[in-house]
């Protein structure tokens, strides 16, 4: 049945090449977890140091209080999913889905149940009889699934399941994933680089850069308040300004550089007081504001519910090396909309936006948590 | 690292026995024949008196030097046959392209000795077109014995390998590349001298190596045709012969500076096609455009007079093989003497080289399987060293595998000699690259997570071997071992000198015949032996679902 999963203090390394310096995750019974990162950060080294495919340099991982190290991985009661699905091609979609199943000592009239049930829940009882070439890829896909889950494994584990689909089949499928995960109830980690994927199926996300957690939450926690610039840029846009933050008695207020002033809520620490700091912006968290920034419209994109718009600010303002800074307009709420060249005066909302230390290393919104 | 890797599993288990297989029957014979040649005949002490014998006697370097005049001129006129009839195949609608493609294959794979031989009874002494030539019109034939003769059965043997690697690279050269010269004005000859040839030149080079080291090994062809004309594989032969029962370290020696000179031209030939530069991948291919008038008659002429003589043995030795014969000569008239002839004497022959060539194939898929994995998915030194013995057939010739064999082999308790064993292993030895070669091509096609996914259900490594990858890579393990077959059941260099009155085979029977002038029956065994090959490639062509080979 479903475990948890303790990661402790791991250490993965490709002769002198250290990929994962020391990492440590629990990841609760039955939970929906994701691995997301940059390409190359360690998702799937991880990934495959649970399945027992890769070896483990150091530290541990048991699943419940067992240690499994050292116990191979056709031992180790996993469901896994391919990014190629890898489906034998010479066997039925049945026989597939059946041969897990053939060695775990059920009589034929369970086996039969089982593979019946589970060709049920993922949809794909028509096809049974048929050779995989015959399936599109979201078909293989569920077999695959189906072939992972029958087995009624510890984990199941997902490396990028749905890379190699077209977008809209690949949102479908991302939500029969979930319901069918949902369904069977079994702790699953899953891997991918794209991170509007992750928000929408997890139940937490780990982020992951250079071997390294950064974050662990719930998808909105890490959207709304990411511990750093890495999570805040990685996850959806970020614009970044530099500013400094002052605390005193009447509370807390950032300026920009111009001058901008913004009064905070009141949860920031004290020793922060007239440290630069930088504000981070989501394109949504500005609105149209008579007080706010001027800035100028350097081109528009319209998007059916949003219009976006690629901003221009005065010298100075914001932090560099971003490609963009961005404002989304919401259709439905907007009054009228801006042609490029216009100048306009945007505020940020203050119980919306993050500020960082000038290093970007440590979000100080009080809110902001590390491991959730 | 993991403790775990350290136990001896099913694959460390299996590796140290292919090694120790290896070591045996390949190292360890190839070792003693070195030593061999190091040492004096008589006192048996370290010198290099053989090597010295060899380079001051006319007679023995004369050989050397006999063999590369031969192969050098037959590598020239392989690439001049090969290479156009691969660029008219690609480029234009050839009438008969499918059967000349098939032809092509047949004439490269049958025998060499056989190719040999009919050109015996047709331009030998008393063969048909001499009599012909010299009854009607008085007109003395030039001879097929001797240089002439060699390079001939040799040319028409060997160019098919330009022709196979030519077409491969020519299939590779996206249309737009030639077009792109046509609109910049090239004229079609020039387009062919300035574009075309440099992008195919390594692989013509690649090519005529693999030519000249063939036509460096081969044994039967000159042995009969050659007459007078001494190469180097049938002075080692004959050298090694004669000497039986007293020292073979003259005929070691020889063995030994032939091998390293195929060593040198195999070295040459991998640096070759690791170089080539051009890794070119068509969207478009090369598309075959109609052709007519002058042109065409003579570019079709040339490819069936080509294909005409290169096919013309396996008809003569169809068509001789149903003669009427009394004794070993030919009466006027046509009958099945020779066929009940070779099912009465020579009915062991057959038995023996269908059997011998099974239990070797056997063995050839099991090694070529397992090698082919332990090779590509359990990388380590000692694989390595495994992948790298795995190429010594390429450049040992058949007929030194054999003195290597017999001296290796033939004293207690490695007593090998005179047995059945002993030609198996040889099969197994030389023809091993062909399965091996196709499995691990099939192998870098199949993704590890097949295999990962079937241990992730429960399925040890082993059993997931068996159950998933061994299956899947079955298609190219059969189209590699009907390859090793097909040449199994035609070597000759090998087994000549290994075989005894028992453990006689086909091909060896044929060339026996064929010494003792039964030419009946030599042909009724070729004609057999050609029909297996025949059926075999068909079976080839099925299995692998296309017509391109890769030797
Ligand atoms: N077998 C290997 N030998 C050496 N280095 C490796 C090996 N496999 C992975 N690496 C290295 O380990 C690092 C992490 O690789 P990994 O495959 O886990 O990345 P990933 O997060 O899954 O990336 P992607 O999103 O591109 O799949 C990379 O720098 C990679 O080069
Ligand atoms: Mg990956």
């Amino acid at each position: 049945m479903s475990v948890s999963i303790n990661v402790e203090n791991v250490i993965k390394k490709y002769g002198e090449n250290v990929v994962i310096p020391d990492l440590s995750v629990e990841i609760k019974n039955g939970e929906f977890f994701t691995l997301l990162g940059p390409s190359g950060c360690g998702k799937t080294t991880l990934l495959r140091m649970i399945a027992g495919f890769n070896t483990i340099e150091g530290g541990t991982i048991k699943f419940d209080d067992t240690v499994i190290n050292d116990i191979a991985a056709h031992k180790r009661n996993i469901g896994m999913v391919f990014q190629n699905y890898a489906i034998f091609p010479h066997l039925t979609v049945r026989q597939n889905v059946e041969y897990g199943l053939k060695l775990r000592k059920l009589s034929k009239v369970d086996m039969k149940e089982r593979t019946d049930k589970i060709l049920e829940v993922v949809k794909i009882t028509a096809y049974q009889e048929r050779l995989p070439e015959k399936l599109s890829g979201g078909q293989q896909q569920r077999v695959a699934l189906a072939r992972a889950i029958v087995i009624h494994p510890s984990v199941l584990l997902m490396d990028e399941p749905l890379s190699n689909l077209d977008a809209k089949l690949r949102v479908e499928m991302r939500s029969a994933i979930r319901d069918v995960q949902k369904k069977v109830g079994i702790t699953t980690v899953y891997v991918t680089h794209d991170q509007e994927e992750a928000l929408a199926i997890s139940d937490r996300i780990a982020v992951m850069k250079d071997g390294v957690i950064q974050q662990i939450g719930k998808p909105h926690h890490i959207y709304e308040r990411p511990t750093n610039i890495f999570v805040s840029t990685f996850i959806g846009h970020s614009n970044l300004f530099e500013g400094v933050l002052y605390i005193n008695e009447q509370g807390s207020y950032i300026t920009f550089q111009n001058g901008y002033k913004l009064q905070m809520p009141n949860n920031l620490s004290k020793e922060m007081t007239q440290k630069p700091i930088i504000i981070s912006v989501r394109p949504e968290e500005f609105s149209i504001d008579p007080k706010g920034l001027l800035v100028k419209i350097k081109s528009r994109t319209f998007l059916g519910k949003y219009v976006n718009y690629e901003l221009e600010f005065a010298e100075g303002m914001i932090k560099t090396g971003q490609s963009t800074i961005e404002f989304s307009q919401d259709i439905g709420h907007a009054e009228k909309t801006y042609e490029v060249g216009e100048e306009i005066r945007l505020a940020p909302n203050p119980n919306k936006i993050n500020i960082f230390t000038q290093d970007g290393s440590r979000n100080l919104m009080g809110e902001a948590k590390l491991y959730e | 690292m993991n403790k775990r890797q350290y136990k001896l599993d099913f694959w460390s288990l299996t590796t140290w026995v292919i090694m120790g297989v290896f070591v045996l029957f390949m190292v360890y014979p190839l070792m003693s024949l070195f030593i061999s040649a190091f040492k004096d005949p008589t006192t048996g002490v370290f010198t290099l008196g053989n090597f010295i014998k060899f380079f001051e006697k006319k007679y023995y370097y004369q050989s050397m030097l006999n063999s590369f005049s031969v192969t050098i001129c037959v590598t020239l006129l392989a690439i001049m046959i090969g290479a156009p009839l691969a660029y008219f195949m690609t480029s234009y609608h050839i009438k008969g392209k499918g059967i000349i493609e098939i032809l092509v294959i047949i004439s490269m794979l049958s025998p060499p000795f056989i190719g040999a031989y009919s050109w015996v009874l047709l331009g030998g002494r008393s063969g048909v077109i001499t009599k012909f030539l010299s009854d009607l019109f008085g007109v003395q034939m030039p001879s097929v014995y001797g240089f002439g003769g060699i390079l001939l059965v040799f040319t028409l043997k060997l160019y098919p390998f330009i022709y196979l690697y030519v077409s491969g690279a020519l299939k590779k050269i996206d249309v737009s590349l030639s077009e792109a010269a046509e609109s910049l004005g090239c004229n079609s000859y020039r387009k062919v001298i300035t574009i075309i040839l440099p992008l195919i030149l390594p692989t013509i080079l690649a090519g005529s190596l693999l030519v000249f080291m063939n036509a460096l090994a081969d044994f039967g062809t000159p042995m009969l045709i050659g007459e007078g004309y001494n190469v180097m594989p049938v002075l080692i032969y004959s050298e090694f012969i004669s000497e039986v029962g007293g020292q073979a370290n003259f005929a070691a020696a020889m063995a030994t500076i032939m091998v390293l000179i195929t060593a040198l031209l195999f070295i040459a030939q991998k640096y070759v096609v690791n170089r080539k530069s051009f890794t070119m991948s068509s969207l478009r291919p090369i598309q075959a455009k109609k052709i007519s008038g002058i042109k065409g008659l003579c570019v079709h002429a040339f490819i069936y007079i080509v294909i005409l003589l290169a096919i013309i043995p396996q008809l003569t030795v169809i068509y001789t093989s149903f003669l009427k014969t009394k004794g070993s000569m030919f009466v006027p008239g046509f009958s099945l003497r020779s066929y009940q002839t070779v099912f009465k004497n020579l009915g062991k022959a057959i038995m023996n080289t269908y059997l011998y060539g099974l239990i070797a194939i056997i063995i050839i898929i099991v090694l070529g399987m397992f090698i082919a994995y332990i090779s590509t998915r359990r990388k380590n030194i000692l694989t390595s060293a495994i992948d790298s013995i795995t190429m010594f057939p390429y450049i040992i010739p058949g007929s030194v595998l054999g003195i290597t064999l017999l001296l290796a082999f033939n004293k207690r308790p490695l007593l090998l000699s005179g047995s059945f064993l002993i030609i198996i292993i040889a099969y197994v030895i030389r023809r091993l690259p062909y399965t091996l070669r196709s499995s691990a091509a099939i192998l870098y096609q199949i993704s590890p997570s097949m295999e990962e996914s079937s241990i992730s259900l429960g399925y040890s490594p082993v059993r997931t071997f068996f159950k998933v990858t061994a299956v899947m890579m079955m298609p190219g393990v059969l189209a590699g071992a009907i390859l090793s077959w097909i040449t199994v059941i035609n070597e000759l260099s090998a087994s000549i000198i290994l075989y005894t009155g028992n453990t006689k085979t086909m091909s060896v029977s044929i060339y026996t015949e064929v010494i003792r002038a039964s030419y009946g029956t030599a042909a009724a065994l070729s004609t057999i032996l050609t029909l297996t090959t025949v059926i075999s490639l068909l079976v080839f062509f099925k299995i692998s679902g296309n017509k391109e080979i890769n030797l």
